[in-house]
């Protein structure tokens, strides 16, 4: 198959400005003839949402949660980065480009990226139109702060709830369309299968999560945005709900997969406590702004961390990297997080944490100073350890957070399938192998809001469309598929429950496919999922019925994605021999431990197609060409 | 430092429902061994899968994030919403609020306006219906100004986020005897009223809002103060003031009354 990114020609700086001028537009009165399903209302899908049915398309808009309002993107804490350069810093739609190619290990693309810093300020003006709170200095302008490892405060934030205000302001903008009758909600309701006509993406296949009954509905394109695969660890930052069923779907169905492997392993969560642990927690990586990471000297020491003094500790990200400090990008923080564990020296519990402590910080500002930076993320760590982090350093280690990896898309984020589009975390285009703090609530936004809106019209202006129907034969059979997998679900009656197996999963990929990887530990894991999948096939257990809602069925048909999806990343992980951003293969490391790129054999993209489930997926390339940054080795020190 | 081990056994009255025509009991369920590091939602968790192998059907409860914030979780427990722990949702409520031998009694969020649609799982769709009634400001994307043009002072953009906090997960509702949702519809008018953006639309949007709620079928506030009591985001009746301020003006001052 080929393949082609569709990136536009001319200068960086004007790509973007050709692109929209050369797409084709739809005219106004016929955009109401056009029908888009949207999967997700996430803050991709939700600012997409609304963003066309502003334009006059109709829309069908799906989500998973009860209310697009509680879709995970609600969760991001810390930020949303733009290029005003309101702090006088010198800051640049060129340096937020620049930064971001760099912190993805320069495994983007140039023009996406460049696009996106772009679009970032347009962002802010329009979420401050719509309302959102964001944090203000005395003078009434926007307050900024520095955040994950930038060297310039180019964050905007509304306290730790920044996610959660752009979501509302998404969810808000979505609800007045509905009122306006230009959307339709479908809540409660999971992706099952894309449906393909003439080549085309025309229609999905969802259950009814309340009655469980399989739905069918048509449309003229289809755009799906509902986040990453983080959950395949089962630990990690993301929802219950959080999962990779419709991408995995749609890459059954033809659209192909790009870096699965890239992953992000976030330093700062609130380390797990015990065997029943579902989720664990993130604390925002603004905290390392103020907090100083450190573990004890000697392994096995355990006195209690304010009676350890100064010259038995290691504060091992400042000695190391002098001048990021504690503030280096994730994947650094969290590397450096386990090798500290793996040496011993971690603390608490299980001896699986390190110390991120604001007693300096509360010296040197006063204790009123940080609870207001901080106050709600420290009280949130005091309701789930019982500890202070006033009165006792935090204790903090990495978790499964995001993930970079996604189905491929082009410059108009549109999938190999034609008619069918990926945003936010659900695409794979702009982070690269590690994607920077405050970067993500910017790409959803920017996607959403700003991207799709012109690239969609481009496709309906260009393209024969059918008319088609639910009461088509494609319509049917991918119907009754999905059928047959949740009949087949429900009659194995087995011994181990959904959860049981999802734990024991996650487990297999936090070790061999988490934060570190090597050739002997991939092949380990490859063989102990596909023993893992045959027993879930002929021992899972599902209670209750098909006709309802039932939770445990939901679960069981991620779960059952999941399990193939895992041989994916392998096959990906496995493939890709170079260490770069949150992929970290233990053969390609400096002699100091760091991650070492091998440009001349990985500067690509590398884009899987589906084969069968039981075929190695068919491997392709997208050679990244950087005309623009210079590629270097990333150095923190 | 606290001990990984320390576990203790509970009795739930946990409220079983069908669906909505079902009348609806309490079960009574048993669990040993709950680790008191345990979130209420990771305990229920534990439960399930227990039932799950004696074969038995699990207990339907609505979570997602588990951290508080997307306001999916919620039931309520030993008689209050999410719980005895203040400013807490269900999913931050840790069975460290409760001692070895405890029966604890689970019931949904209760109202008219929510219907059970199985166990705790109830449908709070009505509070969508009220924010397409005029929960957000009309800007198309597209041609907003700077966003330094409009200087917001800092006290007034602190006060819009303290309103904006609520997360919609419905205790505020289910808290109070007449079970209205005043509290949540206050603080999205709050927060649109208070700040300069919002202002040409904020007597449409109390009117509008306000009747809304009252087709769902929310009761009137009767200045119980439990819904604040119950606010795990502790969204103050403040926001109620302000929102009976907006909606008299609105009713007898705008070019709408």
């Amino acid at each position: 198959m080929q393949f082609d990114a569709h990136i536009p020609g001319g200068p960086l700086t004007e790509k973007w400005d050709r692109h929209r001028f050369e797409l084709k537009l739809v005219n106004p009165a016929n955009k109401r003839k056009f029908e888009i399903i949207m999967v997700g209302t996430g803050l991709a899908g939700g600012s997409a949402s609304a963003s066309l049915a502003e334009l006059g398309y109709r829309v069908k808009t799906f989500c998973i949660q009860d209310s697009p309002r509680r879709a995970h993107s609600i969760a991001a804490q810390g930020g949303i980065n733009a290029a005003k350069n309101y702090t006088n810093e010198g800051d640049s739609v060129w340096r937020l480009f620049y930064d971001t190619v760099k912190g993805g290990d320069f495994r983007a693309r140039e023009a996406n990226v460049y696009r996106l810093a772009q679009l970032s300020n347009n962002i802010i003006d329009h979420c401050v139109a719509q309302g959102i709170p964001f944090a203000r200095d005395y003078g009434g302008l926007l307050a900024n702060r520095s955040f994950g490892g930038a060297q310039v405060a180019r964050t905007f934030y509304a306290r730790g709830q920044t996610g959660q205000q752009l979501l509302l302001g998404a969810y808000s903008a979505l609800m007045r369309q509905v009122a306006a009758g230009m959307v339709t909600l479908f809540p409660r309701r999971e992706m099952l299968d894309l449906v393909i006509i003439n080549g085309q993406a025309r229609g999905i296949v969802v259950r009814n999560l309340i009655n469980g009954e399989v739905e069918s509905h048509a449309a003229d394109a289809v755009v799906i945005s509902t986040g990453g695969y983080g959950n395949i660890y089962y630990l990690s930052t993301n929802a219950e709900s959080s999962n990779v069923g419709a991408i995995f779907r749609a890459y059954k169905k033809g659209a192909m997969f790009a870096n699965p492997c890239f992953t992000q392993i976030h330093p700062t969560c609130i380390p797990h406590t015990g065997d029943h642990q579902s989720k664990l927690t993130l604390m925002s990586e603004s905290l390392r702004n103020d907090g100083r990471v450190w573990v004890p000297h000697n392994p096995g020491d355990i006195r209690e961390p304010q009676n350890i003094p100064e010259e038995d500790r290691d504060y091992y990200l400042e000695q190391k990297y002098p001048s990021f400090g504690n503030l280096v990008p994730r994947d650094v923080a969290s590397r450096a997080a386990k090798t500290q564990c793996d040496a011993g020296r971690g603390v608490g519990l299980t001896r699986c944490a390190v110390y991120l402590d604001f007693a300096d910080a509360i010296k040197r500002d006063g204790k009123d100073i940080i609870a207001k930076k901080y106050g709600n993320l420290f009280d949130m760590y005091e309701l789930i350890t019982d500890d202070s982090p006033y009165e006792k350093p935090m204790m903090i280690y990495p978790a499964s957070h995001y993930t970079m990896g996604g189905l491929w898309v082009d410059y108009n984020l549109m999938s190999t399938i034609p008619g069918l589009f990926v945003l936010g975390e659900a695409n794979f285009s702009d982070h690269g192998a590690n994607r920077l703090g405050a970067s993500a609530l910017m790409q959803g936004l920017a996607d959403g809001y700003f991207i799709i809106p012109y690239t969609i019209g481009g496709y309906f202006a260009g393209t024969e469309l059918s008319p088609v129907s639910t009461e088509q034969a494609a319509f049917k059979d991918v119907t009754q598929s999905a059928n047959e997998s949740i009949a087949k679900l429900m009659s194995i009656k087995g011994k181990r429950t959904v959860d049981n197996f999802a734990r024991e999963l996650g487990q297999i990929m936090w070790n061999y496919c988490g934060m570190s990887r090597n050739d002997e530990g991939l092949k380990k894991a490859m063989k102990q999922v596909k023993d893992l999948r045959a027993e879930f096939w002929e021992n899972v257990l599902v209670p209750g019925t098909d006709g309802d809602y039932n939770k445990s069925l939901e679960k069981a048909g991620r779960l059952a994605d999941s399990l193939e999806f895992a041989e994916l990343m392998i096959h990906d992980a496995l493939d890709r021999t170079e260490s770069c951003g949150g992929h970290f293969r233990e053969e390609s490391q400096t002699e100091e431990g760091e991650a070492m790129r091998n440009d001349e054999s990985f500067s690509h993209v590398s884009v899987w197609e589906y084969e069968g489930s039981d075929t190695i997926p068919k491997f392709h390339k997208e050679p990244l060409v950087f005309e623009n940054v210079e590629l270097s080795q990333r150095s923190y020190k | 430092m606290k001990k990984l081990s320390k576990t203790i056994s509970i009795t739930l009255k946990v409220w079983c429902q069908r669906g909505p025509d079902d009348k609806g009991h309490f079960e009574t369920i048993g669990a040993q061994n709950i680790s008191v590091h345990m979130s209420f939602i990771e305990m229920l968790d534990t439960v399930n899968e227990q039932l799950t192998l004696e074969g038995k059907e699990p207990i339907a409860f609505d979570n997602d994030c588990r951290e508080g914030i997307c306001g999916t979780c919620g039931a309520v427990i030993d008689g209050q919403a999410h719980g005895p722990q203040k400013a807490t949702t269900l999913c931050q409520l840790h069975m460290r609020k409760f001692s070895d031998g405890d029966t604890i009694v689970v019931e949904p969020f209760r109202a008219r306006a929510f219907k059970v649609i199985k166990d705790l799982v109830v449908d709070r769709s009505p509070f969508d219906k009220i924010i397409q009634a005029g929960g957000y400001i009309s800007v198309n994307t597209g041609g907003a100004p700077d966003g330094n043009a409009i200087p917001i002072p800092q006290e007034v953009a602190e006060k819009a986020m303290d309103a904006a906090a609520c997360i919609g997960c419905g205790a505020c509702v289910a808290a109070c005897p007449s079970a209205s949702a005043m509290l949540f519809v206050s603080g999205k008018i709050s927060q649109l009223a208070l700040l300069p953006q919002g202002k040409p639309e904020a007597a449409r949007r109390a009117l509008n809002m306000v009747h809304t709620m009252d087709a769902c079928g929310f009761g009137n506030c009767s200045n119980h103060r439990e819904c604040e009591n119950a606010c795990p985001k502790e969204l103050s009746i403040i926001n109620i003031a302000r929102l009976n301020r907006q909606f008299f003006k609105a009713s007898f001052f705008s070019d709408l009354a």
